[in-house]
């Protein structure tokens, strides 16, 4: 286990980390969209407003007092309606978006899998974009090198792998992105509704790969409306609802409040 | 097979964000770190550059040709229009008109492309953390490999046109590094304003051509009225990067240190302003875009 470096100076944790250590802190976190109120049609207008300190925008909240704990090896699941603010607290986590307000901690390195296969560009072949898309990961071309067999195995595209991306069907081209996004083991790992992908045995090995990182105390993040799979997956489950925290708490309980609140709505 | 593993678990260890800790309220130097961070993902701006060369004349027949051929077809009617209608009479205008183009083009493509590429890459900064100066530096990069390959058209042309080439043309590199310095910082500028007012982009292409017309790339200096025009086309930096672009190869001579430091330092100063903005601005990119 290597010792991650510590920048925190309010942090004085022991390394390496016990097995129960947080992964993923979010303290008081609140993120402001500012969104224009009125339309403003020439740049002029604008030049002049902005001169005169007349440009209105409404401000919106996206998430506002959201506190977090998520530990390493826990699987932890997002539910709430849509424009809750789940996918603004994924950004947050994925380094994409710096909070408004509020503290954002988290420890290693995190694997997005938000929606496959964006950064594969259709000209290149199979084989270019494997190290393209490892290339926005982060990897070094040396390491791309030694992951490379690998992702083209478990894609299963060894035939296809030197065809441009363009003649891929939709399920090879989710196959490959999955393949690159999870060929090492992340810290932690995003799924944004994308656990379905490609066919059944293909859908049945990328899930046991996922449960292969949980097992190597990777925290796994899950956003979904597939409420049977939360109840499956999930240890802990944070409810969001127009930017807040309404609950959270054990998978079984909120879930259950979840459900409840559906029901008194309809 | 034991080994193999165990070269590929110590290579991940060195993955940028392994084993490190983010806290979103660490303030650190951002213009700084951006350029420890763009150091880190230089595997990804050499797989943009490769990919923009690459598909660029993907399905064309003459394929990376085209980077050679499109500044010749240019130079071509530039010079029959320019030296017929208009007169010009100078000793190899032709090389002349090529070299200023090439020059001209390397800078108007990079600091577009800069621009374009942050704007469509804004889905996948939406999703995934990269350096946010990966944009513009690739597009300095394939603009590089792209000024690189014409440099044969240009030896071609210039000695075609009777003039011979010496030593000084391998100093070709320091004009080069100039104008990708100086066309990086415009280009970084422009597409941190442009994230936020989208007409930029498109007042750029207007600009860009009255720009064209006030740079030495079809005029030949001293064609033009003394005074004010004199005095206008020296406020304008890519004046000086041009010249200094043409002396290695078209003129054939080593650039006095005046020439070096002038466009040097028009140079730096650009980069090191289109960085420190840019970088000032780039946490707030996301929630724009």
């Amino acid at each position: 286990m290597n010792s991650p470096i510590v920048f925190d100076s309010s942090l004085v944790t022991a390394n390496p980390l016990p097995p129960q250590a947080e992964t993923i802190r979010l303290e008081n976190v609140g993120v402001r969209y500012r969104i224009p109120s009125e339309r403003i049609a020439t740049f002029k207008e604008y030049f002049i407003r902005r001169l005169q300190g007349r440009v209105k925008s409404k401000e919106f909240w996206a998430l506002r007092n959201v506190d977090l704990n998520i530990l390493r090896g826990e699987v932890f699941g997002l539910i709430g309606h849509n424009g809750a603010g789940k996918s603004t607290l994924l950004k947050l986590i994925a380094r994409v978006l710096k909070p408004t307000e509020g503290r954002v901690v988290v420890r290693g390195r995190v694997a997005p899998l938000l929606e496959m296969g964006a950064g594969f560009h259709g000209e290149l072949t199979g084989r270019e974009n494997v190290y393209l898309n490892g290339a926005l990961l982060g990897f070094s071309h040396q390491e791309m090198e030694a992951k490379y067999p690998r992702i083209v195995d478990f894609a299963e595209l060894q035939e296809f792998i030197d065809a441009p991306m363009r003649t891929y069907s939709s399920g090879m081209w989710a196959r490959l992105g999955f393949a690159v996004a999870t060929d090492a083991q992340p810290d932690v790992l995003i799924i944004d509704e994308v656990l379905a992908v490609g066919d059944e045995p293909f859908q049945r090995k990328s899930f046991d790969r996922i449960m292969q990182f949980r097992d190597g105390g990777a925290t796994i993040l899950l956003v979904s409306h597939n409420l049977i799979m939360v109840e499956a997956l999930c240890h802990r489950v944070a409810w969001i609802d127009h930017g807040h925290v309404k609950q959270s708490g054990l998978t079984e309980e909120i879930i259950r409040e979840y459900r409840q609140s559906h029901k008194n709505e309809t | 097979m034991r080994g193999l593993f165990n070269k590929v678990k110590s290579a991940e260890v060195q993955s940028p964000t392994v084993g490190s800790v983010y806290d979103s309220s660490l303030k650190r130097s951002t213009a700084l770190e951006e350029l420890q961070e763009i150091f880190l993902y230089r595997n990804l701006v050499f797989q943009f550059v490769r990919r923009d060369i690459l598909t660029r004349y993907k399905r064309s027949v003459l394929g990376i040709a085209w980077t050679m051929l499109t500044p010749l077809g240019t130079m071509l009617i530039l010079t029959i229009v320019f030296s017929k209608a208009f007169g010009i009479k100078t000793e190899g205008y032709a090389a002349y008109v090529l070299s200023g183009l090439m020059a001209w083009t390397f800078f108007s493509q990079t600091s577009n492309a800069a621009i374009i590429h942050l704007v469509w890459g804004g889905t996948l900064l939406n999703r995934i953390y990269v350096p946010r100066t990966v944009f513009a530096v690739s597009a300095t990069g394939t603009g590089l490999v792209n000024l690189t390959i014409s440099l044969i058209p240009l030896i071609i042309v210039t000695l075609f046109s009777g003039i011979p080439i010496g030593w000084p043309a391998l100093l070709i590199p320091i004009p080069m590094l100039f104008l990708a310095m100086f066309s990086l910082g415009v280009g970084l500028f422009l597409s941190a304003m442009a994230i936020y007012y989208a007409d930029i982009a498109e007042m750029y292409q207007v600009i860009l051509t009255g720009w064209l017309y006030l740079s030495p790339v079809i005029w030949v200096e001293n064609i033009l009225p003394k005074g004010f025009a004199a005095l206008l086309i020296r406020l304008n930096p890519m004046y000086y990067l041009i010249n200094l672009f043409r002396m290695p190869i078209y003129e054939g001579v080593v650039p006095t240190f005046t020439d070096i430091a002038i466009s040097g330092g028009i140079a730096l100063v650009t980069l090191v302003v289109g960085w420190l903005f840019f970088s000032s601005r780039a946490d707030e990119f996301a929630y724009r875009v």
